[in-house]
């Protein structure tokens, strides 16, 4: 039994780091069939990761150990969120340590990694991203804990496999005006932190507006490699929070039987199904935002988050 | 059944207005209508001061000594100014100003608007008091916007929407009384919110929802009445519109609106009993008077003048009510019934000077009383009674209202004192001039009426040496009434 | 918590979608799209003032809703996009100085209204009052909103919403005033929204644009 949680620890680590470029793909999917463009493969992704992993690395001279050494932090801290957040399973001895809290303090770790490697090398285009990157950031991470601390204090507990188990185990269905506004203020922050379209658009790779194309310009190979999978990663992480505070129906809270751990997955690959069709179309029919109008647009969110946490506090206490 | 005529005439009289408005005999059709109203007031004033209070119509009509003496008080204000707009608005259609259309409009709205007052004035419903006192908003935007002016378009605006705000606040605090009276009271539907019910069963009305609500109604209703800090609606709706709805604005609405207030406050005093309710109103009422008093030295305009004039007045009033007390609510009364006479009485000599001089710059206005003796005579006493002097009225009233305090609340009456002095000093110094003085101005084509001034200031005159007694009798009750 | 029934954290969820469009209403710089959050409020009203009347039992609540329809839903926002045609501002775009401000400030005015509506929601009888704070925290949206705007077309629509939040006020917390004041209610409302009308008129013959920006004539001097 013990045995088996340690197992599908380390297993739901790596289907997470195994289903993230397929989510990055489907998206990038729908988006072409919803802009009536012929779509690439759904592995795609996996291809140009084959791709850039045999290639040769370049370097540029004067790059120092932490510009080698970032693309393999990021990744790093990418694969531990994963581990912590409960996709399929609430058994999870790690999320046992660390707490929601500590997932936002991983994900700010992967961006200083890549932010000061994007200013590594001196050139305009990575200090520009980086300073972008780091003003998102500094925007969305209040907004992002904002939302947590509405589900911390419907369950009365900072981890997330406790939110899971408190909303699947609630005799009845109850409606959480507080969760949809903080419902909102996640989608905002989760199109903000992966560099997706009213603040940053995927799709481009030299444009003076962008943000996350222009830190890992000088990236090559397998660097290049971990950075995109690290990002997908993200992206999917980010998706499975959102699964879990708000929608976590078909997670595992009991054991972990074979049998209804298959069926987690289903309903995990249903749930992104979903989720990135949705992500697709919103990035379909909205526009992106200038640049200086995303701090409106994340203080918005921090706003939504906020409002979340007082509309618990007058109607659910 | 007197009431249904009170506010039956009004009604009628603003349809057959709206049809025949713009006719030559328009304006006699409108005093004839307030004449049948006056009249109709003065035979439901006998009826209650023999048969004491009643309610009509189911409980829906409600009348006592308190508010019979205003409907009295409207009903006569309204008459004198339907008096006064006939020659006045003739030489404003003379001047082309007004259109036959306008004219129209403007009678009918005229008529609609004290039709509505009586409503305010009379309902038992405090959902219809909120309505009616909407539907006289309404009704005098239109009538504030009569010339199409820019600046009058401009102050029709900004009194609609500051005034659209504060009454929206009072429909928060009728909704907060509801949520108050309704475990009381029961929800079948009508009753909840009769204020004979309410005033019933005010021991019991839960303080602190009773507390928010008075809160809600007294700033919402204190807009109307013109109360620093949400006063600013009142200057510019004065000034730009016709004067005879200025004089109606300051001699009459903004009575109903602190009507409405006390009936709220009656209510309040009994669910808090404490004098929270009163010392809210001191407040206001002192912030009012200070701040109108400094305003007064910065006007140009001699409508605005006398209307920054009326919130000083009626924060006085606020301030009298707000002390409570028989004697203060007496004083209180009584001012209202002397500031709203004198009032719409400079008005309508400010009407006429404005005409003469073509203009309402006060530095363009000069020696009246070379050019209408009337009219100069008419400004100048006028001015003296509401600045206080000693044989008429308004300084009976303040006399008596500070004497209250020094006994009451001495802390207050030196900033009353100030507040009095600093309007006395700055209406002076610029009414002395414009009566006296050299003027090259042509005289009206059509004399002033001019009877309606001295009615006006003569029964001022007699409130200050001499209240009859029937009437102090009646005053007395209405205090006791406001005592709870 | 588990003790709330359904319906009521259905009419929860609708109150947080009425303070959720409230502040998209804040910060919303076409006048177009302003019109379009108007009807939602009017819809969520609806399905409240519904909901309500179902819960309980108030058969006279459904007159209210079907009023509501009537006139937030179908007849108002019908008007203001007719005139919006007539006076050719369809497309008019607001420039709105420091949204985050704005936001910030709501989001004080909310808790505010949060605060002051809590002895009231404390001593809640009906678990429906503790939606007044909501009620009220729109009401005090929108009067941000009527200060915010410089164009008199938006400032209406504040306006406008001003009243739904009041009339949230009546139908959740007291379970509707009583139907003929509820009907002078909204017989003001109309007669206001008709002037507002003329208003346009006067003001965009005179100024030749609806920017209150012109109205400043009228000031102390």
């Amino acid at each position: 039994m013990n045995m088996a949680v340690y197992v599908w620890q380390i297993g739901g680590c790596l289907l997470a780091i195994a289903l993230a470029p397929l989510f990055a793909g489907w998206v990038t999917q729908c988006r072409a069939w919803l802009q009536n463009r012929s779509a690439p493969s759904l592995w795609q992704p996996y291809r140009m990761l084959r791709k850039l992993l045999h290639k040769d690395a370049a370097v540029a001279t004067h790059a120092s150990p932490l510009f080698r050494s970032a693309p393999y932090v990021v990744f790093a801290t990418m694969a531990l969120a994963a581990a912590i957040i409960p996709s399929v399973t609430t058994e999870l001895p790690l999320a046992r340590v660390a707490d929601a809290i500590a997932l936002v303090g991983l994900f700010a770790t992967g961006r200083v990694f890549m932010a000061l490697a994007a200013m590594d090398v001196g050139t305009a285009f990575g200090t520009l991203g980086a300073r972008r990157e780091m003003m998102i950031g500094f925007l969305t991470e209040p907004a992002l804990l904002m939302v947590l601390f509405s589900a911390f204090l419907m369950f009365g507990s900072t981890a997330l496999p406790a939110i899971v188990e408190g909303t699947l185990t609630a005799h009845q269905f109850v409606l959480h005006p507080s969760l949809a506004f903080a419902g909102v203020a996640f989608v905002m922050v989760l199109l903000a932190e992966n560099a997706r379209l009213p603040i940053d658009n995927p799709s481009t790779h030299l444009e003076l507006t962008m943000i996350h194309e222009a830190m890992v310009l000088e990236y090559s190979a397998r660097h290049l490699a971990l950075i995109e999978w690290a990002s997908w990663l993200k992206l999917f992480n980010y998706a499975c929070i959102g699964f879990a505070v708000f929608m976590p129906w078909g997670i595992v809270v009991d054991g972990a039987d074979p049998r209804r751990l298959v069926l987690a997955i289903a309903a995990l690959l249903l749930k992104l199904v979903i989720a990135g069709a949705a992500l697709a179309l919103f990035e379909t029919v909205s526009a992106k935002l200038r640049l200086f109008r995303a701090p409106e647009f994340l203080t918005m969110a921090f706003l939504l988050a906020v409002l979340g946490l007082l509309v618990h506090l007058l109607l659910e206490v | 059944m007197e009431i249904l005529l009170v506010l039956g005439f009004p009604l009628l009289g603003a349809a057959l207005l709206a049809v025949v408005g713009a006719q030559r005999y328009a304006a006699e059709v409108n005093v004839a209508v307030s004449l049948a109203t006056l009249l109709a007031a003065a035979a439901l004033v006998v009826r209650i001061i023999h048969g004491g209070p009643m309610t009509v119509a189911r409980e829906q009509f409600f009348i006592d000594p308190f508010n019979v003496f205003l409907v009295a008080l409207t009903a006569l204000v309204g008459f004198t100014t339907a008096v006064f707009s006939r020659p006045y608005m003739r030489i404003e259609a003379g001047h082309g100003r007004l259109s036959p259309g306008r004219l129209r409009l403007y009678h009918s709205m005229y008529q609609l608007f004290m039709a509505a007052m009586f409503v305010a004035l009379t309902t038992n419903n405090m959902g219809f008091l909120w309505v009616s006192m909407e539907a006289a908003t309404l009704s005098t935007v239109l009538l504030v916007s009569l010339y199409r002016t820019r600046a009058s378009i401009e102050a029709a605006w900004k009194y609609f929407i500051l005034c659209g705000v504060g009454i929206a606040l009072a429909l928060f605090g009728t909704i907060l009384l509801y949520v108050a009276a309704e475990g009381l009271l029961g929800g079948s539907d009508m009753d909840a919110l009769l204020w004979t019910h309410l005033d019933a069963v005010k021991g019991q009305l839960e303080p602190r929802v009773m507390g928010l609500a008075f809160v809600f109604l007294l700033v919402g209703y204190g807009t109307k009445v013109g109360l620093a800090p949400l006063h600013n609606w009142l200057p510019d709706a004065h000034a730009e519109g016709p004067t005879p709805v200025s004089a109606v604005l300051s001699g009459l609405l903004l009575n109903v609106a602190l009507y409405a207030v006390m009936r709220c406050k009656i209510l309040a005093d009994g669910a808090l009993h404490s004098a929270l309710p009163g010392h809210m109103l001191m407040g206001f009422g002192l912030l009012s008077t200070l701040l109108a008093s400094f305003y007064l030295w910065r006007q140009r305009d001699i409508k605005r003048l006398f209307a920054y004039s009326s919130i000083e007045h009626m924060g006085i009033i606020t301030f009298a009510f707000g002390m409570g007390g028989p004697v203060a609510n007496f004083a209180g009364l009584l001012h209202m019934t002397v500031h709203s006479l004198t009032k719409s009485a400079i008005f309508f000599t400010a009407g006429h000077a404005a005409q003469s001089a073509g203009t309402q710059r006060m530095d363009g206005i000069r020696g009246l009383l070379a050019l209408h003796p009337s009219v100069g005579w008419g400004l100048m006493l006028g001015s003296l009674a509401i600045l206080g002097m000693p044989p008429f009225g308004v300084f009976a009233s303040e006399y008596l209202i500070l004497t209250t305090a020094m006994r009451d609340h001495p802390w207050a009456t030196p900033i009353l004192l100030i507040a009095l002095a600093v309007a006395f000093a700055a209406i002076f110094s610029r009414v002395q001039p414009m009566v006296f003085g050299d003027t090259d101005a042509r005289p009206l084509p059509h004399s002033p009426a001019l009877v309606p001034v001295f009615v006006h200031l003569a029964i001022v005159l007699m409130l200050g040496v001499y209240i009859p007694p029937a009437l102090a009798e009646w005053y007395r009750l209405a205090a006791r009434l406001m005592a709870g | 918590m588990a003790t709330m029934n359904f319906a009521t954290q259905l009419l929860q969820m609708l109150a947080g979608a009425l303070l959720l469009i409230s502040f998209a209403m804040l910060a919303e710089r076409r006048s177009r799209r302003l019109v379009t959050l108007l009807v939602w409020q009017g819809v969520v009203l609806v399905a409240s003032t519904a909901l309500v009347a179902a819960t309980a039992h108030q058969s006279h609540l459904y007159y209210s809703a079907a009023l509501t329809l009537l006139l937030k839903v179908g007849l108002l926002p019908w008007i203001l996009l007719r005139l919006m045609r007539k006076l050719g501002i369809e497309r008019d775009n607001e420039p709105l100085v420091n949204v985050p401000t704005l936001m910030l400030v709501g989001l004080v005015l909310v808790i505010f209204a949060f605060g002051l509506a809590q002895p009231v929601s404390a001593l809640a009888t009906t678990i429906i009052r503790r939606t007044l704070g909501i009620a009220l925290a729109v009401v005090l949206l929108a009067f941000l909103m009527i200060l915010a705007r410089r164009k008199a077309f938006t400032q209406v629509i504040g306006f406008l919403a001003l009243e739904n939040g009041l009339f949230f006020a009546a139908t959740s917390t007291t379970y509707g005033m009583p139907l003929v004041v509820e009907l002078g209610i909204a017989l003001d409302l109309l007669v206001g929204v008709f002037i507002f009308g003329i208003f346009f008129f006067q003001i965009s013959e005179q100024f030749d644009s609806l920017d209150l920006q012109h109205l400043e004539s009228l000031k102390e001097d």
